[in-house]
């Protein structure tokens, strides 16, 4: 539990630092300054400078923010979208669960980054964009527990009681199903968020996730390789940043599900 | 059980592969052609002339009814007909067929790495769990997971191709050159791994063949190797299987840090390039094998574990 605490904790500084952005950066992080570019750490520029002579400092606090804001987002589209169709699936049964089935095993012979590129490849780059190709695969793996818990509480005693008292199907899944849901799906939510954020910055990096003017540490990562060896410091800073971030979330999911179900202690965790 | 049952898995195995291709396959047609974008405005820029686009969308075919687009990118498919890539004239086949072995070398190597690190790993933090060892495993494979691949290979060739230029620092052709980019991606898979490897035998070890050979004398590392071990290791091969997929489309990040040309590298610039035909005709192709390595494990697995036919 100690390591879920020191997870939670930098998650929590992770957070306070985008909020607070525009007040601790300490200066634009689009203003260009091309007379003092690539420069080291110092104590004008903490963390140096990128090729353009942006402070890097400013920049990784901007790009945590949007990160943060599109990983959001994204976890919350499809863990509704995840969580409500595997219900309908999983107490629907018949024909309704065989189509999720079906597309289920399509999605999943597709890898995740594949997916996410082939849309980005076809709908264009921008957020929407980026969004719907971060969102495509992330809820197959709520959906599948959805379904499984879904299954298993159709035919628990009060979700009959409520169907034979007159509720209809939709007020069981609503009232009964989703409630009982959630909690799991919110516990998964952590690790999931851990999958989308190397996901967005997979595709920063390769240039197809978030565009400029907005920064983001994928492509300030992807910028530092092209010249790693002039400044060191524009790769690893934020590669670090999202390392710890990426552990920090994986850590509380762990200890999310730990706390959960002591059963469930060396589950597997969703790559 | 006999020859005819692992035949009659196989068979129904294989069958199983076809909707799932079929899927994939209709997949990549939807998002090329029925989504609200438009290629030939992507391909030309807003402010090419109506005729000029018009033009363009009677030569790719887009002018025709959804359908008719649909069995004519279908037939041309089973007759392995990818078309021509816009950029350089060739055959999307030809472009596919140069760039993919190295892609797949790169992925196996990966793949092969991992499991030497994985299995002893995993097996060890199984046999002593919540030793020191077993804390250990748990850390490191974490660390794998958490480290993006395109955070560890700068990190690796600042270290081992600058630093100690013990490794070419990018390209394919010296030898060496595979190093680091195979070990950038074997990482999170190694993670990955280690963890199924240890979940699986530490089920098997609390099962009634294990207490047997424990019961005749045999001592508890000798029983772990000798039953434990291949028990828990088919749900480790079929895991490979569906990984194998992952680690190649993963290879699109390590190949552009080490500039390998393989497909990711390709793909990369066929979508600066704006290059549709090659963009699907990659797309397919890492489906392809991804769809395959899944069954090969599963016929890999069948044919060594009676369990699981």
């Amino acid at each position: 539990m100690k390591r879920g605490r020191i997870a939670a904790l930098t998650l929590l500084a992770w957070v306070a630092a985008s909020l607070l952005a525009p007040w601790l950066a300490p200066s634009p992080y689009q203003r260009i300054d091309l007379a003092h570019r690539l420069e080291a750490p110092s104590s004008s520029h903490l963390l140096g400078t990128d090729e353009l002579g942006r402070d890097l400092l400013s920049r990784l606090l901007y790009g945590g923010r949007v990160s943060l804001s599109v990983a959001a987002a994204c976890v919350v589209v499809s863990l509704c979208i995840g969580g409500c169709a595997g219900a309908m699936a999983g107490y629907g049964g018949g024909s309704a669960d065989f189509l999720f089935g079906r597309v289920v095993d399509v999605l999943m012979a597709l890898p995740g980054l594949l997916l996410a590129i082939a849309i980005v490849a076809y709908v264009g780059r921008g957020l929407g964009a980026l969004l719907l190709a971060l969102s495509a695969t992330a809820w197959v793996g709520y959906a599948r527990v959805a379904r499984s818990m879904a299954l298993a509480l159709k035919r628990r005693a009060f979700a009959e009681a409520s169907l034979v008292s007159g509720a209809t199907r939709w007020r069981v899944i609503g009232r009964h199903v989703l409630p009982n849901i959630a909690p799991v799906l919110l516990a998964q939510s952590a690790a999931g968020a851990a999958g989308v954020m190397l996901s967005e910055a997979g595709l920063s990096f390769l240039g197809l996730g978030i565009q400029p003017p907005y920064p983001s540490w994928g492509a300030t990562l992807s910028a530092g390789c092209d010249v790693l060896l002039e400044a060191p410091h524009l790769a690893l800073a934020p590669g670090a940043l999202l390392f710890v971030v990426v552990w920090a979330l994986q850590s509380l999911g762990e200890a999310a599900s730990e706390w959960m179900d002591p059963r469930r202690r060396h589950a597997l965790v969703r790559l | 059980m006999g020859d005819a049952e692992l035949t009659g898995f196989l068979a129904k195995r294989m069958l199983w592969v076809l909707p799932t291709l079929w899927g994939v396959v209709t997949l990549v047609f939807l998002l090329g052609h029925a989504l609200p974008s438009d290629p030939v405005e992507i391909m030309l820029g807003e402010t090419a002339s109506p005729a000029k686009k018009a033009e363009l969308r009677h030569d790719l075919g887009l002018d025709r009814p959804l359908p008719d687009q649909y069995f004519l990118y279908m037939a041309r498919l089973c007759q392995g007909e990818l078309g021509r890539s816009l950029k350089t004239g060739r055959p999307v086949a030809e472009e596919i067929g140069e760039a993919f072995p190295l892609t797949l070398r790169l992925g196996l190597w990966a793949l092969f790495m991992a499991a030497a690190v994985a299995l002893p790993l995993g097996a060890a933090a199984a046999r002593w769990p919540g030793g020191s060892l077993d804390r250990g495993a748990l850390f490191l494979s974490t660390a794998g997971l958490s480290m993006p691949s395109f955070f560890l290979g700068p990190v690796l060739l600042l270290a081992f191709a600058v630093w100690r230029p013990w490794f070419p620092v990018s390209g394919s052709g010296e030898p060496g050159a595979i190093v680091l980019p195979a070990v950038t991606l074997a990482m999170p898979l190694a993670g990955f791994l280690t963890r199924t490897v240890r979940a699986s035998m530490r089920e098997e070890s609390s099962r009634d063949y294990l207490r047997a050979a424990r019961a005749k004398g045999l001592g508890e590392t000798a029983a772990f190797i000798r039953h434990a071990g291949p028990n828990g290791l088919s749900p480790v091969v079929t895991i490979m299987g569906i990984q194998l997929g992952a680690v190649l489309t993963g290879a699109v990040l390590a190949e552009k840090i080490f500039r390998w040309p393989g497909l990711g590298t390709l793909v990369l610039s066929a979508i600066a390039s704006r290059d549709y035909p090659l963009i699907q005709g990659v797309i397919l192709a890492f489906a392809g094998v991804a769809v395959a390595a899944n069954l090969l494990a599963d016929v890999a697995v069948a044919i060594a574990d009676p369990r699981a036919r």
